[in-house]
């Protein structure tokens, strides 16, 4: 069994498991990181974007400066975004015969694979899943698609020239593997391949393993995935969640007696707790917009949104913010508000029982209907004649590169009233905020990330222990910056396995069993005998027949009489050639017991012998040998067949035959 | 006793002998027996007992074999007691051998009755109450009493066994009475047999292995030398410590606590000369002997003692500090200068307490840091007091709690994970740290920069702001623990040295000011209602302090927190609105209060702070920001705020009508305490006694009293008076007497002067509307006053015999012994007839 690991990004994985005869690639996350590289695209022509002087290098040369530009002592390329795919060298990806999604988040890279590798196998994903995974993939098309650029910077990918470039990109990964974002009919097509199920259900592949999601209780639909034959067991933890959001909880049940349990998608953030910044983000919000400032959230169109929203929902009377608009800004935010209320079953048991009562589940149906909550596609429109300030804006793309959030960094970024609040975990906020240094408006970075944390995983393995953990190697040492931090690691024993971008690893565990089902009239005519008690044992003969990894026991076509000889029998036909068997001997030799039957046999002067392994049997007067150990029993003598089957006779008589 | 009580007695006490007609109130019994103990107290139980035969009958009574409910006989054990306790009726129960039969073994002692714990409970307290004379003690040595309380000691029942060990305790005192007196240098041998065979329990019992019995002795003396300081008890003590010194051979050492609860009590013990019965190097070995966990509240004990030698002093105090040094320690931090510190450190056993669970460490660190807490103020408390160390100390706690500390240590790094996020301990050393703020030790009065001359130097100092700010700040500190890091903050804040002459803070307080202005902005905004609440009150602390000085206010004023705090005034907690009206009244007494331009109404006049307030007074639907509104109220009068000194009468009138009608009582009495302050001023220029009273800027009213009282009508101060002196709440009918007592007072000598009123309501009206509202019929007002009419229902109203009646209890009617035994007698009855009804 082997894991080849095609991401090094922790929670943006993208592993491929080849367990028996089949291929199984797990997630398929998209890092989008390096877009952090490139300058951002403004909604409508930026004089200061557009002025930034080119970069050249120390000695003055400046054929870069068209491609690279500076601000604030950053340098960023001036082209098309472009995002680091999963490794696609390492095994050849048209072999894969499926990809396990467990969430939303872990599917942007999807339409890379399933589109230009030669892929052909089916993608199984939960329903919720699939349809915000498209509103992001839509969403994400759309930002970049919308902003057109002439411009495609690749000079400066030259590893040569790559080399002589300032920090992070001299630093960057594979950049010449780094590609475009793809388009809306590669979307649609990747999405075509997957096959929608439902949280317990069980998918057979080829009858070799079997593969069920279960609910991680981090995001809508999302899942964790247990990975089974009928003797060894892989459980792929990605992206679970124990607090008590808007998803159904976690199963932690299912995800016992596993033999690997291969653990991705901690919380990026583990010292900040999701209530503490939720009581932050909070704060600051109504501290900026009490002093007339606006805010900015940099967001997903799903996901954690809506916990804010209900936690808005909850604050925004209490704080006398009744007055202040709530702008939600996205190609999708009309269906990502409202696939998140027909989505009731994938919910938690709160939010599932209001939908009978009937209720929307969440509560920002009614900030919509109270005109608190207003949404729009982009900032062009409705949007335009409806703005009215200080209010509160949510809108993409958290990495600020591209989106409408691009306009309103331009927007308010001069003023100090003005507060943009992080609380995606994806992007560190300061690189994020570097190409539109200097600020003058409040910066406050409120990660919110539900993923479990340390701690709950370590509570988490106790409870599950599984016999191996296989985990992203930053998981397995505290985070640089916070050595000291023995906590923030993952601690388990046997220590956890680390993988990273590029290694493939071979999981510490054989297969030992195979189930094969026994034919009824064979088992019918099997004699069992009690060799212990509860233990009962029978010989089989029988052919044993295996297709599409079952394996069955038939048994053997009776003898034929012979015909003649007139038809040469094709070789297919023939029957194994079935010896009479010898019986199958099972027991113990009790040493003094057999001493006493060869005395009694006529044997004398007998020396018995302990060995390391059992003992030995000396007939001296014999010169013979009789070597008693576990699992064997020799006789040697020098050529006296006579004496060695006397013996031998003498020795079954304490075994058991059948 | 009163002959209508004597008259009950008998059928009071043949219902009680009736086991057919059970008492269903035990506090009753209580009652009656309370009643009981004051008439012996008062008289002669010998002869209660002669003219009240029905008592002996009822005690004879129940000692026959029948169904007597527990409560009765429990009752009838501890009646005896009462009754025995006086020598002559001792012997008169005696003669009838009443006495053994109720506590020997014929008695309950050995019936069913006795697994019942309230009996066994009232016959300890009925040989408590009896054991007060010699002939007593004999009693107890006949009737064997002294074994059965010995076996009582390990009673199921808490209270008995508890109970079992004071009586023991009791006895050995009463029977070393009489002959310590003579005998100042008694040797053990000639004790009194019952003493002799108490002690001889005691050691039996620390002889023992069994835990339970050695806690049980040890709880005896430590009782006996908690409560009897004869020179007997030296005696005791000589004999009995080397058998105290053998429990701390024994490993682990048993009952602990009960052992250091021992020590400490014969250490205090004002009867015993500590230097010469050893008890100084018991003390040191036991501090040497027990678990880290167990010896912190030993150290403590004996740093609190007033005399005891230096050694021990100092032995106690580094076991005291031994957990801290450690974490210092773990931390790679210099413990210090100190030697103490120094030498605590290092102790492996410390280390292991700390780190064998959570539990155990976070226990050991609040423990220490609350004994370290209570010994700092103390006058006794060591010398040099290692002031820096203990500062970094609890730092380095608070960093490790957050996770910002970086230990080099595999130990350090250990206690930060246990540490982590650990509520408890972050409480218990932010309240130490506060305590340390008020360090007025050696760095008192040192030359040199500013924070170094109070609580430590600069660095330290600068540390305890930077974590202090860092917890205020951290989105993961919990309410509570945020609560207790602003009280902290605002104890250093106090303790910044003031330059002579000038009362603000000084400039690098005014820097931790400035930071701390935006997180406080910020908590005031938090979802969390507890944070807002301790954000505001917070800031009242501090405007109280610092509200006239300039680098202060400017700091303020210069922030967003004057605004934030007046939107607070319509938080949806009420609690919050409370403080918020607090803070708001004080910022505007101090001038800091700056109307505000709203956003919808740019340009737009805001309504004044006192219109809010009065909206808050009559609209709120909760209790505590009326209270806090009246209290402003109260205050700004008192100060002559400009808002009110603007038109009092209509600002008195206006706030008089709404409190009236307040259902909070609370809001009425405060509104007669402020009703108190107006009449005050009124009539304080009216009658200046002192020549040196400030005069307020009021319109002073000086002329005849008629004229004096015209403001007081016309605000209808006195409809609200006398409507409060009929308040169905007691304390607001008291406040309103006191008022108008003092009203009277003022206004006895110069009554003559006025006339007969013309208009309005004349005095009998007055009184019959007065009349009708005592009666509870408070509808009707009284309608505009004269002060003549007012002076006249003043003299005509009996305030002082209404005082009287309501400094009475309100059951004061019904507390009499007769309606005790009515009462018992009813109830009895009233069962009687349900049962006739079942049938």
């Amino acid at each position: 069994m082997k894991l080849y690991c095609l991401s090094g990004h922790p929670t943006l994985p993208c592993n491929v498991l080849k367990f028996k005869s089949t291929t199984i690639m797990l997630d398929c996350g998209l890092d989008m990181t390096s877009t952090l590289n490139f300058l951002p695209l403004p909604l409508v022509q930026s004089p200061r974007l557009s002025n930034l002087p080119g970069w050249s290098l120390k000695d003055g040369n400046a054929f870069l400066d068209k491609e690279l530009k500076e601000c604030s002592g950053h340098v960023f390329v001036d082209s098309v975004p472009e995002f680091c795919l999963p490794e696609t060298e390492l095994i050849d990806l048209s072999t894969v015969d499926v990809i396990l999604i467990s969430n939303y988040h872990c599917m942007m890279a999807l339409p890379y694979i399933t589109e230009h590798t030669g892929f052909t196998g089916t993608v199984y994903a939960t329903e919720p899943t699939v349809q915000i995974g498209r509103l992001l993939m839509e969403e994400l098309v759309n930002f970049i698609e919308r902003v057109p650029k002439a411009q495609s910077a690749s000079l400066w990918k030259n590893k040569d020239i790559q080399r002589l470039l300032p920090s992070p990109l001299k630093d960057a990964v594979e950049v010449s593997t780094w590609r475009r974002c793809y388009t809306m009919q590669e979307v649609n097509s990747a999405l075509s391949k997957i096959q929608l199920v439902g949280y317990s259900q069980k998918i057979e592949l080829f009858g070799a393993v079997q593969v069920t999601p279960l609910s991680s209780g981090y995001a809508l639909g999302s899942s964790n995935w247990i990975i089974q034959s009928h003797y060894e067991k892989v459980s792929y933890v990605s992206g679970s969640s124990l607090l008590t959001t808007h998803p159904q909880p976690m199963d932690q049940a299912s995800l016992k007696n596993s033999d690997v349990l291969i653990l991705t998608g901690l919380t990026q953030i583990p010292t900040a707790n999701p209530d503490g910044m939720v009581g932050e983000f909070c704060s600051n919000l109504a501290l900026t917009v009490r002093n007339g400032g606006n805010v900015l959230v940099p967001c997903y169109p799903s996901g954690v949104i809506y916990d804010l929203l209900e936690c808005l929902y909850q604050y925004i009377d209490s704080a006398g913010l009744s007055n202040i608009p709530f702008y939600f800004i996205s190609p999708v935010a009309n269906s990502s508000l409202e696939f998140s209320q027909i989505f009731a079953e994938w919910l938690c048991h709160n939010k599932q029982t209001k939908v009978y009562l009937p209720e929307p589940p969440f509560p920002h149906a009614e900030l919509i209907q109270t005109n608190k909550l207003k949404h729009y596609p982009s900032l062009h429109g409705d949007f335009s004649s409806d703005f009215r300030q200080p209010c509160v804006v949510f809108t993409g793309h958290p990495s600020l590169r591209f989106g409408d959030v691009v306009h309103f960094m331009e927007l308010w970024g001069k003023s100090s009233l003005n507060t943009v609040i992080f609380t995606e975990p994806d992007f560190s906020y300061l690189e994020a905020l570097a190409p539109y240094q200097p600020l003058a408006m409040k910066c406050i970075y409120c990660p919110i990330d539900t993923r479990l944390n340390f701690i709950q995983v370590s509570k988490l393995l106790k409870e599950v222990q599984p016999l191996h953990v296989v985990c992203p190697e930053q998981y397995t040492q505290p985070p640089p910056a916070q050595s000291h931090r023995m906590d923030l690691m993952i601690d388990c024993q046997p220590p956890a396995m680390s993988y990273r971008r590029a290694e493939v690893l071979a999981l510490p565990f054989k297969r030992r069993y195979e189930k094969i089902e026994i034919m009824p009239e064979l088992a019918d005519a099997l004699v069992p005998m009690e060799i212990k008690p509860g233990i009962s044992l029978a010989t089989v003969s029988a052919v044993l027949h295996t297709k599409d990894n079952k394996h069955i026991l038939q048994p053997p076509p009776r003898p034929t009489q012979p015909t003649g000889g007139k038809k040469r029998k094709r070789a297919s036909d023939d029957i194994p050639d079935c010896k009479v068997l010898k019986p199958l001997l099972s027991g113990s030799i009790p040493v003094e017991q057999f001493v006493q039957t060869l005395e009694k046999h006529g044997f004398s002067d007998i020396k018995v012998e302990d060995t390391a392994k059992g003992h030995i049997v000396l007939l001296q007067e014999a010169e013979t040998l009789i070597q008693i150990e576990e699992d064997s029993t020799h006789i040697i003598c020098d050529n006296d067949e006579m004496l060695r089957v006397r013996l031998r006779d003498l020795v079954l008589k304490f075994l058991q035959k059948f | 006793m009163d002959p209508e009580c004597s008259q009950l007695l008998p059928a009071l006490c043949a219902v009680l002998a009736d086991p057919r007609q059970p008492v269903a109130d035990d506090t009753c019994l209580e009652k009656l027996l309370d009643w009981f103990k004051t008439i012996t107290k008062a008289g002669s139980s010998l002869l209660l007992l002669q003219e009240n035969p029905c008592l002996v009958e009822l005690l004879c009574h129940v000692l026959k074999p029948q169904d007597l409910s527990s409560r009765v006989l429990s009752f009838s054990l501890r009646l005896a007691g009462v009754f025995a306790a006086q020598e002559d009726c001792f012997q008169y129960l005696q003669q009838g051998e009443l006495l053994p039969r109720l506590f020997g073994e014929p008695g309950p002692l050995g019936g069913a009755a006795w697994t019942a714990p309230s009996v066994r409970s009232g016959w300890i307290q009925g040989l408590r109450s009896l054991a007060q004379h010699p002939s007593a003690l004999h009693f107890l040595a006949d009737c064997g009493a002294v074994d059965t309380i010995f076996s009582l000691q390990g009673d199921s029942s808490l209270f008995v066994a508890s109970a079992a060990g004071q009586l023991l305790v009791h006895i050995l005192g009463l029977s070393m009475q009489g002959l310590a007196e003579g005998h100042p240098s008694l040797q053990a041998g000639d004790w009194p047999v019952c003493a002799q065979k108490i002690v001889g329990h005691i050691e039996e019992s620390l002889h023992s292995t069994a835990v339970p019995q050695i806690t049980q002795a040890l709880n005896v003396l430590t009782t006996t030398f908690g409560h009897c300081h004869d020179p007997w008890t030296q005696v005791l003590w000589v004999r009995l410590s080397p058998l105290v010194g053998s429990l701390l051979e024994k490993d682990p050492v048993p009952a602990a606590h009960s052992l250091v609860d021992l020590l400490l009590s014969v250490a205090r013990s004002p009867g015993l000369s500590s230097s010469s019965c050893g008890l100084w190097e018991t003390l040191a070995q036991t501090l040497n002997h027990l678990s880290p966990t167990q010896a912190g509240p030993l150290a403590l004990g004996i740093l609190k003692l007033q005399d005891c030698p230096q050694v021990l002093r100092a032995q106690a105090f580094v076991i005291l500090l031994q957990p801290l040094a450690c974490v210092l320690k773990a931390t790679g931090q210099d413990p210090g200068p100190s030697d103490v510190l120094d030498s605590a450190t290092g102790d492996s056993l410390t280390v292991d307490a700390l780190l064998s669970s959570k539990a155990a460490c976070v226990g050991l660190l609040c423990r220490t840091l609350a004994h370290l807490e209570l010994l700092q103020p103390l006058p006794q408390r060591p010398c040099p007091w290692p002031q820096e160390p203990l500062l970094g100390a609890a730092v380095t706690l608070l960093q490790l709690c957050r996770g910002s500390a970086s230990p080099a240590s595999d130990v350090g790094r250990h206690l930060c994970a246990l540490l982590l996020g650990c509520v408890r301990v972050q409480r218990a050393a932010l309240d130490f740290l506060g305590t340390l703020s008020q360090e007025t030790g050696p760095w008192k009065g040192r030359v040199g920069s500013f924070f170094m001359s109070v609580s430590g130097p600069q660095e330290l100092v600068t540390e305890v702001f930077a974590v202090l700010l860092e917890y205020l700040r951290s989105p993961d500190s919990s309410p509570t623990v945020l609560k207790k890091a602003f009280q902290a903050t605002f104890r250093w804040l106090l303790s910044s040295p003031k330059t002579p002459g000038c009362c603000d803070l000084e400039p690098h307080a005014l820097l931790v000011l400035r930071e701390l202005l935006p997180v406080l902005q910020k908590r005031l905004c938090s979802p969390c209602w507890e944070v807002r609440d301790s954000g505001l009150e917070f800031l009242t602390q501090m405007t109280r302090h610092w509200g006239g000085q300039a680098g202060f206010r400017h700091a303020l004023l210069a922030s967003e927190v004057p605004k934030l705090t007046e939107q607070l005034l319509r938080d949806p907690e009420s609690y919050v609105r409370a403080s918020a009206v607090t803070v708001m009244g004080q910022l505007s007494s101090q001038g800091l209060h700056v109307t505000p331009v709203s956003p919808e109404h740019p340009g737009g006049q805001q309504k004044s702070l006192l219109v809010e307030l009065l909206h808050i007074l009559s609209t709120d639907s909760e209790g505590f920001p009326r209270r806090a509104v009246m209290q402003v109220f109260t205050q700004w009068l008192r100060d002559h705020h400009a808002d009110v000194a603007g038109d009092t009468e209509q600002f008195m009138a206006r706030v008089l009508q709404v409190a009236s009608q307040d259902l909070d009582w609370e809001v009425r009495a405060q509104g007669l305490e402020l009703a108190l302050v107006f009449l005050e001023q009124t009539l304080g220029q009216f009658h200046s006694h002192c020549p040196y009273a400030v005069t307020p800027p009021v319109a002073a009213p000086a002329g005849p009293l008629a004229q004096a009282l015209q403001p007081l009508c016309r605000v209808r101060l006195f409809e609200f008076a006398f409507r409060a002196l009929f308040d169905c709440d007691r304390p607001v009918a008291q406040k309103s007497c006191d008022l108008l007592l003092f009203l009277r007072a003022k206004t006895a000598s110069s009554s003559g002067s006025l006339q007969e009123s013309r208009s309005g309501p004349d005095v009998a009206s007055v009184e019959a509307a007065l009349q009708r509202w005592q009666a509870g019929d408070q509808g009707q007002p009284l309608g505009d006053l004269e002060p003549e009419v007012v002076l006249a229902v003043l003299r005509s109203v009996d305030l002082e015999g209404l005082r009287g009646a309501l400094a009475e209890g309100s059951d004061h009617m019904e507390k009499s012994p007769q309606s005790l035994l009515q009462d018992m007698l009813a109830t009895v009855g009233v069962l009687g007839e349900n049962e006739a009804d079942c049938y």
